[in-house]
Formats: C-alpha cells, sequence, structure tokens
C-alpha cells in the first residue's frame, strides 16, 4: 500500500530524514515513534506530499508521491489524515466540516455527503453535537471529529500525526479507541504516536526514528521485548517507567 | 470675536441660483459617497487577490503583489492622484488618452480619484488580507490539502472565510479612512464634500457654518460605516471562537 525507499529530506545542510525505507501492506498498523525532531512527523507528511523530499521514492497505492506529474489533490483525496491539533474548520458547523470535502472534491450530493457525514459522526460517538461549531467541543471531541471527516472521504489507508499529544490526559482514551476501533477494523494506519500502550494493543510494526534515521523496523512483540538499538532501549526505558 | 453666526444660509438659494447651499452640500455628500463606495468595491477585491498572491508558495507571483504594495503604499496620496490625473493620460496610448480627455470633465475627475483611491487602498487591504492569513494556524492549510482540496479551493473554502474574519476590525479602519482620504480629490477640482465646503466659504462668507457642516457630515457617514461594520462582525462571529457564543 505505501511503499517509501531510500526517502532523504534536508532543510539547507540540515537532515531531516536520511535514506528511509519502509512499506506498509494493506490492513497493516504501524506506529512510528522515537525522541522529537526525530523526524517522525516529517516522514509522515511525505507520504501524501505536504512535505516535498529531495530523494528517494514513495508509492502509495501505485502513485510515486514524489513525481511532478502527480495529480497530489486526487492522492490525497484517498489518503486519510488527522492531525496533532485536530485543524477543523472553525468557521463551519460540525456537519459542514464533514461534508465539505465530499461535496466539493469527491462531487458527492449535499444530502448524501451529510448523511455520510452524520453515520461517521455516530460512530465516534458525537451525533448529538452535528450541529455545533468546533470551537464549542473540547479536544478530544475534536479529533474524533477529524477523524470521522477523513473517513468520510473513503480512505484507503489512514496517516495519524500525533493525534494525541495536544489533548488533555483525560482525552486521550476517547480518541485512541476510535482508533484501535479503525484498525480492528482492518484500516491500514500509520500513525505516529507515544501512546505505547496504543501500539502493544494494535500495532503490527513499530518503527523507531532517531536523527532522521530509521534505526529500528520491528514486529510489534520483538520490538517492545527486545529493542535491538540501544538508542530505542533507552527511549523505551524513558517512557514506560511512568 | 465678532462673527454673525447664520444657519439659515443653508436654505438660502445659492448666486447661481441652482439650488440651496444646502443643495451644494448633499452634491457633495453625494459624490464623495459615490466616489469612495466604487473605490472601496475595487479596493476590497484587489486588495484580497494581492494579498492572497502575497501568501502563495510561487516566487514570482508573491514577489509581483510585494511590488504592488510597496508601490502604492510608499508614494504619498496626493502624489498618486496627480499622476493619476495629469500624468497618466499623456502616458497611455495615444487613442485611450484622448478619449479620456474629450470625456466630460467632471468624468475625467471621478475616474482619476476613483482609480487612485481604489487602488491606494488596494495595497493597504491586501497587507491586511496577507496579515490575516499568515496569523491563522498552518496546519489549517495543511489539513485542506491532505482532505483533497486544490491550492485555490484552500484558499476559498478554509483560508480566507476565517481570514477576513479575523481582519473585520482593521479592514472597518480602512473602510473609514478611504471616505476620509477622498477629501484629497477636491485637490483636483472634483467637487466632493470638503470641495463643496469651500466652496460655501467663498460664496457665503461663513466658514464656521461650512466647515461645521462638512464635519457634521464626514463624522455622520463614519458613524453608519461604523455601525454597519459592528453589525456584520456580529453577525459572521463564529460560535466558541474569538469571543463568539
Amino acid at each position: 500500500m505505501i511503499q517509501i525507499s531510500h526517502v532523504s529530506k534536508n532543510y539547507g545542510s540540515f537532515d531531516v530524514l536520511k535514506d528511509c525505507s519502509t512499506t506498509v501492506s494493506k490492513g497493516e498498523v504501524i506506529v512510528v515513534c522515537g525522541p522529537s525532531g526525530s523526524g517522525k512527523s516529517t516522514l509522515i507528511k511525505c507520504v501524501n506530499g505536504l512535505e516535498p523530499f529531495q530523494s528517494g521514492e514513495i508509492i502509495v497505492n501505485g502513485t510515486s508521491v514524489g513525481d511532478p506529474k502527480t495529480n497530489l489533490s486526487k492522492l490525497r483525496a484517498h489518503v486519510g489524515m488527522v492531525f496533532q491539533n485536530f485543524e477543523l474548520f472553525p468557521h463551519m458547523s460540525i456537519t459542514q466540516n464533514l461534508a465539505i470535502a465530499q461535496v466539493k472534491v469527491l462531487g458527492r450530493q449535499q444530502d448524501e455527503a451529510i448523511d455520510k457525514g452524520l453515520k461517521l459522526l455516530d460512530r465516534v460517538g458525537l451525533k448529538a453535537h452535528a450541529h455545533k461549531f468546533p470551537g464549542q467541543l473540547s479536544g478530544g471531541q475534536q479529533q474524533r471529529v477529524a477523524i470521522a471527516r477523513a473517513l468520510a472521504m473513503d480512505p484507503i489507508c489512514m496517516l495519524f500525526d500525533e493525534p494525541t499529544s495536544a489533548l488533555d490526559p483525560e482525552m486521550v482514551n476517547e480518541v485512541l479507541d476510535v482508533m484501535t476501533e479503525l484498525a480492528q477494523e482492518g484500516m491500514t494506519m500509520m500513525c505516529v504516536t507515544h501512546e505505547m500502550g496504543f501500539a502493544r494493543r494494535v500495532a503490527n510494526r513499530v518503527i523507531f526514528m532517531d536523527h532522521g534515521r530509521i534505526v529500528e523496523d520491528d514486529e510489534k512483540e520483538a520490538f517492545f521485548a527486545n529493542p535491538r538499538s540501544e538508542r530505542a532501549q533507552q527511549f523505551l526505558a524513558k517512557i514506560l517507567h511512568h | 470675536m465678532n462673527y454673525q453666526w447664520n444657519w439659515s444660509i443653508f436654505l438660502q438659494p445659492t448666486v447661481v441660483g441652482d439650488t440651496t447651499y444646502l443643495g451644494w452640500m448633499f452634491a457633495g455628500l453625494q459624490m464623495t459617497l459615490m466616489l469612495s463606495l466604487s473605490a472601496w468595491v475595487i479596493a476590497l477585491l484587489l486588495g484580497a487577490v494581492v494579498g492572497v498572491l502575497r501568501t502563495v508558495p510561487n516566487k514570482l507571483l508573491s514577489g509581483l503583489a510585494t511590488a504592488y504594495v510597496e508601490l502604492f503604499r510608499n508614494i504619498p496620496l496626493l502624489v498618486q492622484l496627480f499622476i493619476w490625473y495629469f500624468v497618466m493620460p499623456e502616458l497611455v496610448p495615444q487613442s485611450l488618452g484622448d478619449a479620456y480627455k474629450q470625456s466630460h470633465p467632471v468624468l475625467q475627475q471621478f475616474l482619476a480619484a476613483m482609480v487612485c483611491l481604489a487602488l491606494f487602498t488596494s495595497a493597504r487591504v491586501a497587507e491586511q488580507v496577507r496579515s490575516g492569513i499568515n496569523s491563522l494556524p498552518r496546519g489549517q492549510k495543511n489539513a485542506g490539502l491532505a482532505l483533497g482540496f486544490t491550492l485555490p479551493q484552500v484558499y476559498r473554502h478554509v483560508l480566507l472565510p476565517m481570514a477576513f474574519r479575523l481582519i473585520m476590525p482593521p479592514l472597518t479602519s480602512e473602510f473609514l479612512n478611504i471616505f476620509k482620504n477622498s477629501a484629497v480629490c477636491s485637490t483636483i477640482g472634483l467637487l466632493e464634500l470638503a470641495a463643496q465646503g469651500r466652496q460655501l466659504v467663498d460664496y457665503t462668507a461663513q466658514p464656521y457654518e461650512s466647515f461645521i457642516a462638512v464635519t457634521v457630515a464626514y463624522v455622520a457617514i463614519n458613524v453608519v460605516v461604523m455601525t454597519l461594520m459592528k453589525k456584520l462582525e456580529d453577525k459572521v462571529r463564529v460560535p466558541g471562537y474569538m469571543g463568539g457564543k
């Protein structure tokens, strides 16, 4: 589904990504973790072309992201993305947030788009809030709406960029529950997150990044039981103690 | 001070006999409104386009937009007005210049004044549009793109609706400014409100009444504008955001 091969990116002399390669197969859930500044968010943003990269190749569902001839809008319409800061559109009601891209990008009828949006809103447990505006919802609720908004586009895979990092601790679980459910239904997912509980529960593989490199790319059991690199051992030791 | 106040002067017929002096004031008010409102519409549209171009990734487009803003922002309004009125008709292709010079003198003054005010103000509107767009969280643009919107769609549906809400207060100031700046156009002979005030002084020798009337008229325009803009601001306020309910 997603093939990342030898991707490198730099800002001037600073290397953000160094020769990163990995693959995500259909139905797989991959968790990407690592210290801040390790390039994990940049890597996931390269997958749908929000960040350009200088060398290497990323193929999503047979389409090369880095190819200048690729219609990125068309590709992105089917790659769902969830952001750290939710990024709902504040001037639109929740219903409009869910419907607008379906109408403007996929060309669906307004009624059809609203129906679909409301169904997904129900699925994330927020049907009662359909008429509200993003500013009237809690962070956890906004993030669930953001997930529903991405799902409304019938994505072939979902990218999560630290979806719980901006949330109050008590709201983290409501978002992780939605993600877990999604993973169990067979959605292909690439998640940048520090939620190791989530990784243990649903991930197939864990990628550990440091200084722009993919240091570990292991089956979940192997990663948690016995990380090969020292850096990953330190990282795990630090975040698992709490 | 030995001054003979005479407020009834406004009701007297003018020496030319066409109307009353109050009639002159209203004619001036009408001209000021027509000039400022038409210039404002152009300034708003042009300013929105230039402001957007200043924020696009394309270096050439944003460079051109920046040059536009700096050009119209850094030349005094009065100088710009003289350039539009006296110099431009000589610089444009001769047929166009001749057509301009053969049109009705008031039309000539009005066109030069409108274009001048519109472009001057558009540069200032562009700056506000740019700052509005730049003050939105960067993730908004990414969120729009990630949903498959094209860049123009992101501006149309995501960035501009919020940016315009954010810049409503400074935009109101700019709207008020255009009425006040229009007084400069009396220097090319356009008989707008300020020019009518001066004409009244010349004809009636009642400067206090004349200028008080002019002042009241400008204040009245701006009170109306402020009230309407406040209403609009309240109407488009986003619930749960920026002091909204």
